[in-house]
């Protein structure tokens, strides 16, 4: 495996020069030579994180057979995405995984320059034909947290630390409070977009002005554990992000909605080297053990891991879908009939707030 | 608006507030020794990485300060050597050691990833600390207050003592300085490590105070608002302190704003987010138009001192 990190090239020429050295390792010509670009660092302990753990359960997997190089803080959009994606395809990688939404156009763009490269693009819906997108439908797990909020919260007020107003994000509230509205009709979550999915102070900063506020409970759609830590402090319940975060709230973080990478990665690379790899645009979510719940915090009530779990089951044999209707929207407006189901297109460019969510959008 | 909330809202704000403080009031006083040191950022990342490394270890947080200071100052100590001995282009060395303190804080922190640190212990009594409204005034981690203590004993020293004198006058007019026998680069050298201290605590200020986690890049940029703060400050203690503060208001208007949402909806939340920049770029505007001619910046800032010339 070759580390490269944006960090070492920026420090010195050194870092620099070795790159062109890269496509010389020809050592196992059978090896499948697989890229990473990585939003931010795997020390961020959430998005990155998960997907430097799908990388190392591929390679712990695949072994011998596949050549991984990962490069970090690629960002979420810019110039620099295009050239990493590029310079990886140049190094002779056969299959690169863009790991963030902001690289999608990238993606298209240099998968149609070098057309023998198989490109995945995570979260994304442009497609081509050796570019394939794959998502994981994290909205079900907010489903499951929202039903604890629902149950565990006295003032009914929850706080969501969000990041974009993209669809993914926009999704994932809209599943929380629809969970928790199940439980108390009058749950408001007041949600707010930080325009960052990785800076701790402002993380920790958001979720103490919501306590403030009244929030009783907090949960996080942005990538540090610092809103963990500081409800671990104050006696607030909160929720992980991306990764187990227990650690930094033995006590008031009830559960962590994991974002599990790793059975998709071995998938693919599995495919590419049997040459049956066809662009696809797989969204797999708890059933598929693409999204874990982990254990409840046993300061979760019995009943209330009753509610979650059967949200959970729900969603695992299908009887459940948290955008079933009738739903309206924030303005009382009728958004999803009731009986109907908001399909896959309908969630992936979600852009209305349901109701019971505040919001400066 | 109740007692409380008040009382948590100025809270939030001096916390903000403190390691810019903390770190700017080094670099004042480096930059008023004639020396501009652009490496805040990377300096705070090894404060807070030290810090949170020896906390974890010993179990002690002023351990962790106390190595925190060190590490500041020792990384202080590459640009010093670069800078100072060696003449090279201040802007430049001190851009590096940005990226350097980036880079070193993110290996250095690998083994402490997932970790918390015991939080610091009360400096009064914790009927005053908890107290829903006292604690505005005895609830503060002890860096609070070290930050205050510092700013007074920084405006006395620069304004009152002799050794203020000198190290203003070598940040003034290196020659004259280093002609009438004061060791302009000695001087240079103590700021700077003095500066590179401060920043070490500032960056400990997060990891051990704010956010008691070890994360790669946990500073995401204050350095830089600590930088803008010694400009917006005019170079003056007091200023600065102000300057921080207000700084603080923004940034926690800003995460109030949004989660309170109603009349603040009428702005959109990239708005907030560029409140604080915004301040910034606006009282400098301010500043620029009352200055007038003299700027307040040391005469010699940024510009190598080199004896034989």
């Amino acid at each position: 495996m070759t580390m490269i990190t944006r960090r070492t090239i920026l420090k010195g020429g050194v870092a620099l020069a070795a790159l062109p050295a890269l496509p010389g390792i020809a050592l196992g010509q059978e090896k499948l030579k697989v890229g990473f670009a990585y939003l931010a660092v795997p020390g961020d302990y959430g998005w990155t994180y998960a997907h430097d753990q799908g990388a190392n359960d591929l390679i712990a997997a695949l072994g011998d057979k596949v050549e991984v190089t990962k490069v970090e803080n690629v960002g979420e959009a810019g110039p620099n995405v295009e050239r990493v994606l590029r310079e990886l395809a140049q190094q002779g990688n056969k299959l690169i995984f863009a790991t963030t939404f902001g690289h999608m156009e990238a993606a298209v763009k240099v998968s149609a320059e070098f057309p023998d490269v198989i490109f995945e693009h995570c979260t994304g819906y442009m497609t081509g034909p050796n570019l394939g997108t794959y998502n994981a439908r994290f909205y079900e797990g907010r489903a499951v947290i929202g039903t604890i909020a629902g149950h565990m919260s006295k003032a009914g007020v929850a706080g969501y630390i969000a990041s974009f107003p993209i669809p993914e994000v926009v999704m994932g509230m809209n599943a929380f409070v629809l969970a928790a509205r199940k439980v108390n009709p009058n749950f408001v979550l007041k949600a707010a977009y930080l325009s960052t999915w990785f800076d701790p102070a402002k993380e920790g900063a958001q979720a103490q002005a919501f306590i403030d506020q009244g929030c009783d409970v907090i949960t996080q759609h942005t990538d540090s554990p610092a809103p963990v830590e500081l409800c671990e402090r104050l006696g607030i319940p909160c929720f992980g992000q991306a990764s187990d975060m227990a650690a930094f709230g033995p006590k008031m973080c009830l559960t962590s909605i994991v974002d599990n990478w790793g059975p998709h990665y071995i998938k693919t690379a599995e495919a590419v080297i049997a040459g049956t790899w066809q662009p696809a645009q797989p969204w797999e979510g708890i059933k598929d053990g693409a999204v874990l719940i982990t254990p409840y915090n046993d300061t979760v009530p019995a009943d209330v891991q009753a509610a979650a779990d059967a949200v959970k089951q729900g969603q695992i044999d299908g009887s459940f879908h948290i955008f079933t209707g009738p739903i309206k929207d924030k303005d009382g407006n009728e958004f999803v009939p009731a009986g109907t189901t908001l399909d896959d297109g309908a969630l992936l460019s979600m852009q209305t707030y349901v109701e019971g969510i505040e919001v400066i959008e | 608006m109740s007692a409380e909330f008040l009382v948590a809202i100025v809270y939030a704000i001096v916390l903000v507030a403190t390691p810019i403080l903390l770190a700017g009031l080094g670099e004042l006083v480096v930059e008023k020794s004639g020396v501009l040191n652009l490496g805040v950022e990377g300096m705070m990342l090894i404060g807070a990485v030290t810090g949170f490394a020896v906390t974890s270890l010993s179990g002690n947080a002023y351990l962790g300060v106390l190595a925190a200071a060190f590490a500041g100052s020792a990384a202080s100590m590459i640009f010093g050597f670069l800078t100072l001995t060696l003449s090279a282009n201040q802007v430049a060395t001190g851009l590096a050691l940005t990226i350097f303190g980036g880079g070193f804080s993110a290996l250095a922190g690998k083994s402490f990833l997932g970790k918390t640190v015991p939080a610091f212990t009360q400096l009064f009594p914790t009927e005053l600390a908890t107290h829903p409204i006292w604690r505005v005034i005895f609830g503060y981690s002890p860096l609070v207050y070290l930050s205050l203590i510092m700013c007074v004993g920084i405006a006395w020293f620069l304004k009152r003592t002799r050794a203020g004198l000198i190290l203003r006058a070598v940040g003034e007019n290196d020659l004259s300085a280093h002609s009438i026998g004061y060791s302009v680069i000695g001087v240079r050298y103590l700021a700077v490590a003095f500066g590179g201290a401060m920043a070490g605590i500032a960056g400990s200020m997060f990891s051990l105070v704010l956010t008691p986690i070890w994360a790669e890049g946990l500073t995401a940029g204050r350095g830089w608002i600590a930088l803008a703060l010694v400009v917006f400050s005019a170079w003056k203690p007091y200023r600065l302190l102000v300057g921080a503060y207000i700084f603080g208001a923004v940034m926690t208007l800003e995460v109030h704003a949004k989660a309170a949402g109603g009349v603040f909806s009428a702005l959109p939340s990239e708005f907030w987010a560029a409140l604080p920049y915004l301040a910034t770029v606006l009282v400098l505007v301010i500043i620029s138009l009352r200055r007038g001619s003299s700027s307040g910046a040391p005469a010699c800032l940024g510009r190598p001192f080199i004896p034989s010339a």
